[in-house]
Formats: structure tokens, C-alpha cells, sequence
């Protein structure tokens, strides 16, 4: 408590701002994969992690060191992006099109054919969906921060991921993405001789 | 000579469901992979320069 008491952002320290700069700077790299699945486009999703960045640094007054920053500032990051969102109708189409675009796009010729296979299947998501299952099953979030971060229940959060996860099976397992020629199932199979190469590597 | 539905065989609807299970987890696996290329990626040192900027700005103020 009389730690709480120190902390107050009145009595702010310049310690208090080198601690946070350090934090934050070790999620720009989270803050940058999230920008992307949201954004699509590798520049855009830059742009909105740099705003992210800056708007965590102009509020670092009101984050309380020692909770969750990770979390705070992916709410952040998507705050920001659905409120440039709702700015500009025209954009948010543009935002979408690319956001297709580089979900499918393979931007290394080398990257294993699944990888391309599930960009296609998670584009095919609805939106709340595919972020439910991005900050649970890659980012790493307990069921309740991602609930925090997407301002929704828990419980709605649990359904979009078990939905999302359920969804995205049937699309790679049918191939119901745009494929050129390649037999229903191939995706699949992929994923899991890929899966099981990656559990025999580490 | 009405043969049981497979899905009825416990033995079998066990292995399918360990084979969905197994399916969810390759895919789980794949999507922190392709999350995490983009966190391995070199973060560009715009980032650095335009935090560093605010810092020298804040401490200005000070």
C-alpha cells in the first residue's frame, strides 16, 4: 500500500519513465505482429504501431508499473485502429483490401505452402473472430485479458475463439480457400507435417 | 442386421476425436509461427528514434 502511495502519478519520477520506455520498448515487436494481423499491409500495420507506441508513452502517467503493459497496450493499438476506422468509411474499404491482399500475399517465394494456406483461411474469419483467435492462440493472452483488450466478456471471447477455431478446421480441412488446383485436404496435411517437423526441431 | 453407426464405436469416435484434437493443435502451432515471424522480425529504427525523440522532449519539459 504505501508502495501504491509512491506511485501516484503526481509524485512520477524520471526512474518511473526509463522503467517504462525499457518495457515498452521489449513489446514494440508484439505491437508490430498485432498491427499486422489487423492491418495487412506491412506499413500500414507499422503506422498503427507507432501510434500505439506514442499513445502509450503520452499515457504512461495512468499505467501502474507492475500490471500488465502487454495487454494495455495491444487494447491500446486496437483502439487506435478502430478508431481510424470509423474516421474514414473509404479508408476502412482500403484498410480491407489490403488486409485480403497481404493475407494472401506470400512474401517469401521459400515460406512453406501452409503458412499461405492459413493467412487465406484466417482472412475468411469474421473480423472478431480472427482477433479473438490471434491475441489467444498466438499472442499468447489468457481468455480474460483478451476479454479487456476487445472491451467484451469472457465468456463472449471463449465462443469467438472456439467459433474461430472450429471455422478456420473446416476451411483448411475442405480447402475452401482460393486455391490454385490444389487438392481438398492439401493444406491440412501440410499443417500437420509441418507441425510435426517443428515438435521433432525443438 | 442394422450395423451400429461408427460414430457409436467409443474406440472410434476416441480416435476421431484425438485426431481432431491433433488437427487443432497443428494449426495452433502454425498460427503462434506465423504471429511470432513478425515479433522475430528487426524492429525498424523509426521506432527507437521517434520514442527517443518523446523522451528528450519529456525530459525537457522537466
Amino acid at each position: 500500500m504505501a508502495e501504491d502511495a509512491q506511485q501516484t502519478p503526481a509524485a512520477r519520477q524520471p526512474t518511473d519513465d526509463e522503467a517504462f520506455k525499457k518495457e515498452l520498448v521489449q513489446l514494440i515487436p508484439h505491437l508490430r505482429a498485432f498491427a499486422r494481423t489487423l492491418c495487412g499491409d506491412p506499413a500500414a500495420a507499422d503506422d498503427l504501431a507507432q501510434d500505439a507506441m506514442m499513445k502509450a508513452w503520452d499515457a504512461r502517467a495512468s499505467f501502474q508499473m507492475g500490471t500488465n503493459m502487454k495487454a494495455w497496450t495491444f487494447m491500446i493499438l486496437r483502439n487506435q485502429f478502430y478508431s481510424e476506422k470509423r474516421r474514414s468509411w473509404r479508408q476502412s474499404q482500403l484498410d480491407q483490401e489490403a488486409a485480403e491482399r497481404t493475407l494472401v500475399a506470400v512474401d517469401d517465394p521459400e515460406a512453406p505452402v501452409a503458412l499461405d494456406e492459413l493467412r487465406q483461411g484466417l482472412a475468411m474469419l469474421p473480423p472478431e473472430q480472427r482477433e479473438a483467435l490471434i491475441l489467444v492462440g498466438a499472442g499468447g493472452f489468457a481468455y480474460e485479458e483478451a476479454a479487456e483488450i476487445c472491451d467484451c466478456a469472457v465468456g463472449t471471447v471463449k465462443s469467438r475463439v472456439s467459433r474461430a477455431r472450429r471455422a478456420l478446421h473446416a476451411i483448411l480441412e475442405e480447402g475452401a480457400y482460393e486455391r490454385d488446383g490444389a487438392a481438398a485436404g492439401d493444406a491440412m496435411r501440410s499443417i500437420l507435417a509441418d507441425a510435426e517437423r517443428l515438435s521433432t526441431v525443438r | 442386421m442394422i450395423e451400429p453407426m461408427p460414430s457409436q464405436d467409443p474406440r472410434k469416435s476416441s480416435a476421431a476425436l484425438d485426431e481432431a484434437r491433433l488437427r487443432q493443435q497443428a494449426i495452433g502451432v502454425r498460427l503462434r509461427q506465423m504471429f511470432d515471424e513478425v515479433v522475430n522480425e528487426q524492429v525498424p529504427d523509426e521506432f527507437l528514434e521517434i520514442l527517443k525523440r518523446a523522451d528528450e522532449r519529456s525530459s525537457g519539459d522537466n
